[in-house]
């Protein structure tokens, strides 16, 4: 009998309970993600006064409203530019960044110890230091209004995060490997493409992922430097339902928040996996 | 064949222990042992990327900048030299004062609220059961979607008069009115977005969880100590590498929020200026007011506090993070 108490108490409270809390946890927490749903098919008037989270009478005028786009500008103009700006944003930083952790983690050079701390020291760097002068720059080069102030630094490995998290994965790769293909007479750039880079598979596809779902969810960087409304991201198209008169349209408002969320979902659902055990280890390997 | 702990351990620690493993063969591929010419070639070429990207985005960008919050300047007159000028004029004006404070209590009630919530989490998850990666991954992923204007949309309209939270509120006899429209509550409903982000911290502690040996629970359990003197004694300490990693990390982040607060407030920074972050008065002084010098010369400020508090946080280590070979 004490065996089973003691049994029990070491399992702690009980499945049941553990389950309970966690599913009511979950509802406080997904909630805003379930009320918007629900939101996008009520009435424009109902969003905000109205309590139940789905409505009595579906509608999708919400939806419909749409279609005619935001300003005279079909939205799929924001979905196009916000997908060319996150599809170049991932192809600069999966190869720039790493590129450069292959240098850190496998090829020894001289100050190479020394780059690699400030490398680490840009990471904790607030971007706000940077946005004046930046901008000054790129405005100094006609290049506002261009896609190219928000897509040049991921070509640069500026991402110090991603950075760090391939050089910890290629830090953990067997040393045998490219050893021997060295003996073979693989030379540094054969080594990294044919070796090292598919062995990164996992630190690429999570760096890859997050890099997308930042660029879809960037919001300084397209407020800054796009100007015209056919150059807008989705994030901006959004903002333009806020600068037009609000509470008027409160539903395309919600309906396009929800559709705006669908590739960061579509992401997620793909490759929780990998995000949740990139996003893990860069905390344990410090 | 020479696979053993003992070949691995000098890998890990860097460049050093490099030229041992006898047991090997031995073979004259002396290219990797020493830096070189050619080996540093290589290097640097590799490193082009993020050379370029270093000195032109980021270093080249900093010493302008640094050189911009000494001038007035407005983008089209050339820089006018004016010292301490926009650093005297910063400290004298209530809008910044109150960016400050704005931000300051942001950072002060949201990333502990948000990192208690994230431990909490992470310790319920812990326990083996089915299910688990499920749960895991749903309580994740408003961190992905939280950064969106879209979730700032949403939390807007949760948050206004007679919307969810303030009906709700109603209930229990609370009449506050919405929180969007109210000065005080309104730094709250901000808050509240950031703590529903939860999710990146609570994953980094639950893989810190993982590591802690079972063994100490049980022995901490035969000699009788309770639950909380278990997670104070076994379970924080063991933890604090991760703890310490989360707390720089959200700090750093939460000093600079910006998009959450100016969607949130409707695209201005709030009623009576209640959400002026530090970052929105930045943007506002640059871009709207076209004051390059002074926003350069608040980045800078920013950078300064952010460097602080970093330096503070790595002084304060010694005290409360304990790393394995430090040993209690």
């Amino acid at each position: 009998m004490s065996l089973l108490t003691a049994a029990v108490r070491r399992r702690g409270p009980g499945a049941l309970a553990w389950h309970l809390g966690a599913l009511v946890l979950l509802a406080v927490v997904l909630y805003p993600v379930v009320w918007t749903i629900g939101a996008s098919f009520k009435p424009s008037a109902d969003i905000i006064g109205a309590l139940d989270l789905f409505p009595a009478d579906p509608v999708t005028d919400n939806y419909t409203r749409l279609t005619e786009g935001i300003a005279d500008i079909p939205i799929s103009t924001f979905f196009l530019n916000s997908a060319y700006i996150a599809v170049g944003s991932v192809i600069g930083v999966v190869l720039s960044c790493s590129l450069t952790a292959y240098a850190f983690a496998k090829v020894r050079f001289a100050g190479r110890n020394a780059m690699f701390a400030v490398m680490i020291g840009t990471l904790l760097l607030p971007y706000h230091v940077l946005i004046i002068p930046q901008y000054v720059m790129f405005q100094k080069l006609e290049l506002i209004n261009t896609f190219t102030p928000l897509l040049i630094g991921k070509y640069l490995a500026t991402d110090a995060f991603f950075v760090f998290l391939m050089v910890q994965f290629m830090r953990g790769l067997p040393r045998e490997l490219d050893e021997a293909a060295r003996l073979d007479g693989c030379g540094h750039l054969r080594i990294y493409w044919s070796i090292v880079m598919p062995l990164c598979r996992p630190a690429l596809i999570t760096s890859a992922i997050f890099t997308f779902i930042n660029a879809w969810n960037d919001f300084m960087g397209p407020l800054l430097y796009l100007n015209e409304p056919d150059k807008y991201t989705v994030s901006m198209g959004l903002k333009m339902f806020i600068d037009q008169d609000a509470v008027a349209d409160y539903g395309g408002m919600i309906a396009m928040s929800l559709v705006a969320l669908l590739p960061v979902l579509a992401f997620f659902l793909a490759f929780q996996r990998y995000l949740i055990d990139g996003m893990a280890t860069s905390g344990l390997k410090g | 064949m020479q696979t053993s702990p003992g070949a691995r351990a000098p890998e890990a620690g860097g460049p050093v222990g490099k030229r041992n493993g006898p047991g090997g063969s031995g073979p004259p591929a002396g290219a990797p042992k020493r830096p070189g010419g050619r080996e540093n070639l290589t290097g640097y070429l590799f490193m082009s990327p993020w050379i370029a990207g270093f000195l032109f985005l980021v270093a080249g960008p900093m010493v302008f900048s640094l050189y911009l919050s000494f001038t007035e300047y407005n983008l089209f007159d050339a820089p006018r030299w004016v010292g301490l000028q926009n650093f005297t004029d910063m400290f004298a004006d209530p809008r910044w004062r109150q960016s400050v404070e704005v931000t300051s209590w942001y950072v002060l009630i949201g990333t502990p609220v948000k990192l208690a919530a994230a431990l909490a989490v992470a310790m319920l998850l812990a326990q083996k059961r089915w299910g688990q990666s499920f749960y895991r991954a749903a309580f994740y992923a408003p961190s992905l979607i939280g950064a969106s204007v879209s979730a700032a949309i949403v939390w807007r309209a949760l948050f206004s008069d007679d919307a969810l939270v303030d009906r709700t509120q109603k209930v229990f006899g609370i009449e506050v009115g919405g929180w969007i429209g109210d000065p005080e509550m309104i730094i709250y409903a901000l808050v509240a977005l950031t703590v529903w982000q939860f999710g990146a911290p609570m994953v980094i502690f639950l893989a810190g969880l993982k590591q802690v040996p079972r063994e100490l629970y049980e022995a901490a359990e035969v000699d009788g100590a309770g639950r909380w003197r278990r997670f104070f004694h076994i379970t924080l300490p063991m933890i604090s590498p991760v703890l310490f990693f989360n707390v720089l990390l959200e700090t750093i982040h939460s000093f600079q929020v910006f998009g959450s607060a100016y969607i949130v407030s409707n695209a201005t920074c709030g009623p009576a200026d209640a959400t002026l972050v530090y970052t929105c008065y930045l943007y506002e002084q640059g871009f709207v007011n076209s004051r390059m010098g002074f926003a350069s010369a608040m980045g800078w400020l920013l950078l300064v506090a952010v460097g602080l508090v970093t330096a503070v946080l790595f002084w304060s280590q010694k005290r409360w993070v304990h790393y394995e070979e430090g040993g209690r």
